[in-house]
């Protein structure tokens, strides 16, 4: 068997896998698996870019999706019940068609996605290309992904900190800062 | 006595790793994989695993809500104040556009304007993040008092 066939079974797995936690969190009611699974899920999808070789982008999958987010939920968790209330069995006729529509025009886009991993798709050509050709001249610094956000998109990356910045004062004008609700009934009691 | 000793314990000998691991994600990001993004997210993560287990109040007595909100807004302005330097600063007697950051420094054999864009746009990104984390993280963990024991 030789390398690449190697790494695409490992890729296979791994989506296998996506798929299995996918389905499972769908189909749990308990609250805290679920967000543990989510958990889960995004650290297999770090794990399947890894093999991708997009190591900034497993590393920010890693941090924020298995990280962060988990946290964040899980405090959100304790706000609320445990356990999610089982969907009612009426049928969703609507909901199917959309799904199958939707799937449908999927399945129909993949002849016209580039073959996997070849050289002259639209992200390997045009300005990909000629980052990588520009940075050790222009940078200078060997990794091309920060070079591409911090100096050629600095300007894209500036907007993703407003953006950040923006998410933490809707939260803070939302939900207040220093009392919390649960705290302002007791002091009121 | 906490029931809790091994993880005060442990989370006491993790966190200082993870702060300094944050530290080397946001300056060795010219080099691997990482940058300001992932640094920050490590940051507040250390500050968040130290409010799980010592309790809220007590991660607020070492990061406070205030430094946290002023954080916020440091990091952008930061950011948008390489940009407004580049504007100001002419390059080769010409003016150049917002964060070309070969403005910054004359030395062109080098591309050390770059480099000090570069290392300043991410601390200012390393700054915004790990407030906004903590921010959001304050802003949903104060609202429940602590942790019941039945709920570890």
């Amino acid at each position: 068997m030789s390398g690449a066939d190697l790494t695409q079974f490992l890729d296979y797995t791994l989506i296998a896998m996506l798929l299995a936690v996918g389905f499972a969190i769908v189909r749990l009611r308990n609250l805290f698996a679920v967000v543990m699974l989510t958990g889960v899920y995004s650290l297999l999808s770090a794990a399947w870019f890894v093999s991708l070789d997009a190591v900034d982008v497993a590393f920010t999958e890693a941090a924020v999706g298995a990280g962060i987010s988990t946290v964040l939920m899980l405090g959100a968790m304790l706000l609320t019940a445990r356990e999610a209330e089982a969907p009612g069995r009426g049928r969703h006729l609507a909901a199917m068609l959309v799904v199958t529509v939707a799937g449908m025009a999927l399945f129909f886009a993949i002849p016209d996605m580039p073959v996997y991993g070849a050289a002259d798709s639209p992200a390997n050509s045009y300005v990909g290309a000629s980052y990588l050709e520009r940075t050790p001249n222009e940078i200078e610094i060997p990794n091309v992904v920060t070079a591409v956000l911090a100096s050629y998109r600095g300007y894209d990356t500036f907007g993703e900190v407003v953006v950040i910045f923006t998410a933490a004062l809707g939260v803070i004008l939302l939900l207040g800062f220093n009392t919390g609700g649960a705290r302002r009934r007791e002091d009121e009691e | 006595m906490s029931p809790h000793i091994i993880l005060r314990v442990v989370s006491k000998l993790l966190i200082p790793m993870i702060v300094i691991f944050g530290f080397y994600v946001q300056f060795h990001g010219d080099f691997g994989p990482g940058g300001g993004f992932q640094a920050g997210v490590i940051i507040a993560v250390a500050v968040i695993l130290y409010a799980l287990i010592f309790g809220i109040d007590e991660a607020k007595k070492a990061v406070p809500p205030k430094l946290v909100q002023w954080g916020s807004a440091a990091g952008v302005l930061l950011y948008a104040a390489v940009g407004l330097a580049t504007l100001v600063m002419p390059f080769a007697g010409e003016a150049v556009n917002f964060l070309d950051y070969d403005a910054l420094h004359p030395d062109q054999s080098h591309h050390a304007g770059q480099h000090y864009g570069i290392l300043l746009v991410e601390l200012g990104v390393l700054i915004t993040v790990t407030s906004v984390m903590l921010a959001i993280f304050y802003a949903f963990a104060g609202r429940v008092p602590d942790i019941p024991d039945e709920e570890w």
